[in-house]
């Protein structure tokens, strides 16, 4: 996502590295190529020059110049005017007092407004909470019908009416319903807009007045360009808006709008939407996304996605099996499959400190580990539980039976065998549920 | 000149920042700051580092040579001859089979259906095939177009082939002698690589039920989105080899500066562009036109 932008931070972070003492020629020289590397990140104007002059006044100062690592230094000062840049800490959405607690989504056409929807529902939904959702984009063709496949799928309900009714009474209605059937979550589903189309900009104000949401959430795509200032501000300015939900965050676009919205309208990013799927939204935390920024991985992130998927249980059994070697074929697939509950690979290789740039180019193809698991599917568990059992003929059944070739199959068991091997090495120390030494090889 | 009109007015947000800014450069004397700050005003606008230091880097060296004495007037040589390329779309066979591909949210359906109205105004026949059948609801939106400008809808199940969906309606828009087929597609990250190769597959069994189809391959950009658009249609580029760029909602866009770059960087003409909501706003891209809107009343 922001590996982009990491590199050319390294690369102009290598040319210092090599200095002992910092001249301020060389300062100005790192400060021009951070301004490149942001401009052409997408970071606003405004935001790049606010942020190189802050960089460079205390980067010339003594701070730098006489710490025997400067390019240390520089990146962690700009690491840390990044974090301030961007918040300190992660804001959630504050629930009302009374219920229901009102989210009122708006932006832009196809920034992502009925998707992110759907997994905000889903978040709450997941607390054991009961949100109902509103259609109340009555503009594009289908984004009822769309609002309604949605819900189905996050198994909550949807209200609806006719397409061309008016949205602000739509909205209303809406919010009655769920105070007669204690809903506690009411979130309203917007038409998309241009900042600038002002009909609809006080379509927006009247719903606002109307039903009094207590969070306004603009939706924003990270690959917006200069113009998500713009965006920002006039939404901020016309509506007013609580926090920003930042979607698409699995393209690889640097993300600089991030930057930017924070600076210009003060207000947080809450929410990132990573891929299509209906999992929950992400939170944004702006420390984690500086480190990210930097190359520096996330690993925080990554331990608290694990720690949602693995069962503490499960994760003793497995050290246990780790410590002792009977890891078998049957705890491969276990493993491979909570690995994959943590949401898509490519998201999920991308919070792995250091492996951040060197992934750029790597194709994770879910289809493989798909098959992986079907040759698996495909032993008995006898098999599953001593592979030294699968011969010749073991492995053409298995090769028919999950669709793949001998060749695979071989492969499969050659690569968990590596893994055995590897792991006895391996013993003790690490994150819980989370040794998976041989992993990368079956992707 | 109606249209003329509407784009000057879809573009006012443009002119009054990027010329509107560059305006009070132009009474100044050409010199190093000068071009800086025209640089920086580029920058601002999307044009992207690359494009912008070269229209500053040629307008410097004829500065140097005989001396600029009117910068706007430089300025808009340099950007209309980077445009310059208006190839339009040509019919060259029938049915014309056109593929449209984008990333998600930039107006791929909506944009398919106002070509189909532009075509079914010119007296054609149109079929459009519903090959998006990832999204909800897609298939839906996409068959209230087809009911709105009279085109034929070809569509399966959602969740279904969509490279079947494009084989079937290129069929039988040759059986039923319709003049243009234009084929829709789920949105996709480009980052995503197996639904890239999805798109090789659509673009290459096109191809089978008709050969030399598809004979337009058009990615459609969002005006509003910074320089990944550039990696966009380099990777879009790589899979399906693009034949030219619908640009959208450049009229909420700050900044048009986004076609030079795209220009520059990958030699891809714009087609066609959008420049407001109503069915009419998508028209032909002419460069001059766009030039000339960009810098009227400056």
């Amino acid at each position: 996502m922001f590996e982009s932008l990491s590199e050319k931070l390294d690369g102009v972070f290598k040319k210092l590295k090599g200095r002992a003492l910092l001249k301020e020629e060389d300062v100005a020289a790192a400060m021009k190529e951070v301004r490149m590397a942001l401009l052409e990140a997408d970071v606003n104007f405004r935001v790049v020059k606010d942020f190189v002059e802050k960089v460079r006044s205390r980067a010339v100062g003594k701070e730098v110049m006489e710490s025997i690592t400067p390019g240390q230094q520089v990146v962690k000062i700009v690491n840390d005017e990044l974090v301030s840049l961007m918040g300190k800490t992660h804001s959630g959405i504050r629930l009302a007092p009374n219920l229901p607690t009102i989210i009122m989504m708006i932006g832009l056409q196809g920034s992502g407004k009925t998707t992110s929807v759907a997994k905000v529902a889903k978040t709450y939904k997941k607390e054991g909470r009961r949100p109902l959702l509103v259609a109340a984009d009555t503009q594009r063709p289908a984004a009822i019908t769309q609002l309604q496949t949605l819900g189905d799928q996050v198994g909550v309900p949807v209200y609806a009416t006719r397409e061309k009714d008016d949205p602000v009474r739509i909205c209303k209605d809406a919010l009655n319903k769920a105070r007669t059937d204690g809903h506690d979550i009411l979130i309203l589903d917007t038409a998309g807009r241009l900042q600038i189309d002002d009909d609809l900009m006080k379509q927006l104000q009247d719903i606002k007045s109307t039903v009094v949401p207590n969070e306004v959430l603009l939706v924003a795509d990270a690959m917006t360009g200069q113009e998500a200032v713009n965006i920002a501000e006039t939404f901020d300015e016309k509506i007013g808006i609580d926090g920003v939900i930042l979607t698409k965050m699995d393209g690889d676009a640097r993300g600089g709008a991030a930057l930017s919205i924070m600076w210009v309208t003060g207000k947080p990013v809450k929410f990132m939407g990573v891929g299509e799927k209906l999992d929950p939204l992400e939170p944004f935390y702006p420390d984690r996304m500086a480190s990210r920024i930097l190359g520096m991985g996330d690993v925080l992130s990554l331990i608290e996605k694990a720690q949602d998927v693995v069962e503490e249980k499960e994760a003793i059994e497995l050290e246990k099996k780790l410590r002792t070697n009977t890891f078998t074929l049957e705890d491969l697939r276990d493993q491979m499959r909570q690995v994959r509950k943590m949401g898509p690979l490519q998201s999920v290789l991308g919070m792995i400190p250091g492996l951040g740039p060197n992934l750029k180019n790597v194709d994770v193809d879910e289809s493989r580990l798909n098959k992986v698991e079907a040759i698996i599917n495909s032993m008995t568990k006898k098999e599953r539980r001593n592979y030294a059992i699968i011969k010749g003929s073991r492995r053409r059944r298995i090769a028919n039976g999950s669709g793949t070739t001998v060749a695979e199959v071989n492969r499969v068991l050659k690569q968990y065998i590596q893994m055995k091997k590897m792991m006895k090495k391996f013993k003790g120390g690490g994150i819980k549920g989370m040794k998976l030494p041989g992993m990368p090889k079956f992707m | 000149m109606a249209f003329f009109d509407r784009l000057k007015a879809g573009l006012a947000k443009t002119r009054s920042n990027l010329v509107g800014r560059a305006s009070s450069l132009f009474s100044k004397p050409v010199d190093d700051s000068v071009l800086e700050d025209l640089e920086e005003i580029l920058i601002m606008s999307d044009v992207g580092p690359a494009a912008a230091n070269e229209i500053i880097e040629s307008i410097r060296s004829k500065n140097a040579k005989g001396g600029v004495t009117d910068l706007k007037a430089a300025l808009k040589a340099e950007m209309a001859n980077l445009l310059n390329d208006d190839s339009g779309l040509l019919m060259v066979d029938r049915p014309f089979v056109i593929m449209v591909v984008g990333v998600n949210g930039v107006g791929k359906t909506t944009s398919i259906g106002k070509m189909s109205k532009k075509y079914y105004d010119e007296g054609m026949q149109v079929t459009l095939a519903a090959g998006d059948t990832f999204r909800a609801a897609a298939i839906e939106q996409l068959e209230i177009w087809a009911r709105r400008t009279n085109a034929q809808l070809v569509k399966h199940q959602s969740g279904s082939d969509p490279a079947a969906v494009a084989y079937d309606a290129v069929i039988s828009a040759s059986a039923r002698s319709s003049d243009v087929v234009i084929v829709d597609t789920a949105g996709r990250l480009h980052t995503k690589s197996n639904l890239m190769d999805e798109l090789k597959k659509i673009h290459r069994v096109i191809g089978k039920a008709m050969p030399h189809a598809p004979h337009e391959v058009l990615l459609v950009l969002d005006a509003t989105t910074g320089q990944n658009a550039l990696q966009q249609a380099k990777t879009f580029n790589k899979m399906t080899a693009l034949t030219g760029i619908i640009l959208t909602k450049l009229d909420g866009s700050a900044k048009g500066g986004i076609v030079l770059a795209i220009k520059k960087e990958l030699g891809l003409p714009v087609k066609l562009i959008g420049v407001g909501e109503g069915v009419e706003d998508l028209q032909d891209f002419n460069s001059t036109e766009y030039v000339e809107a960009l810098f009227q009343d400056v």
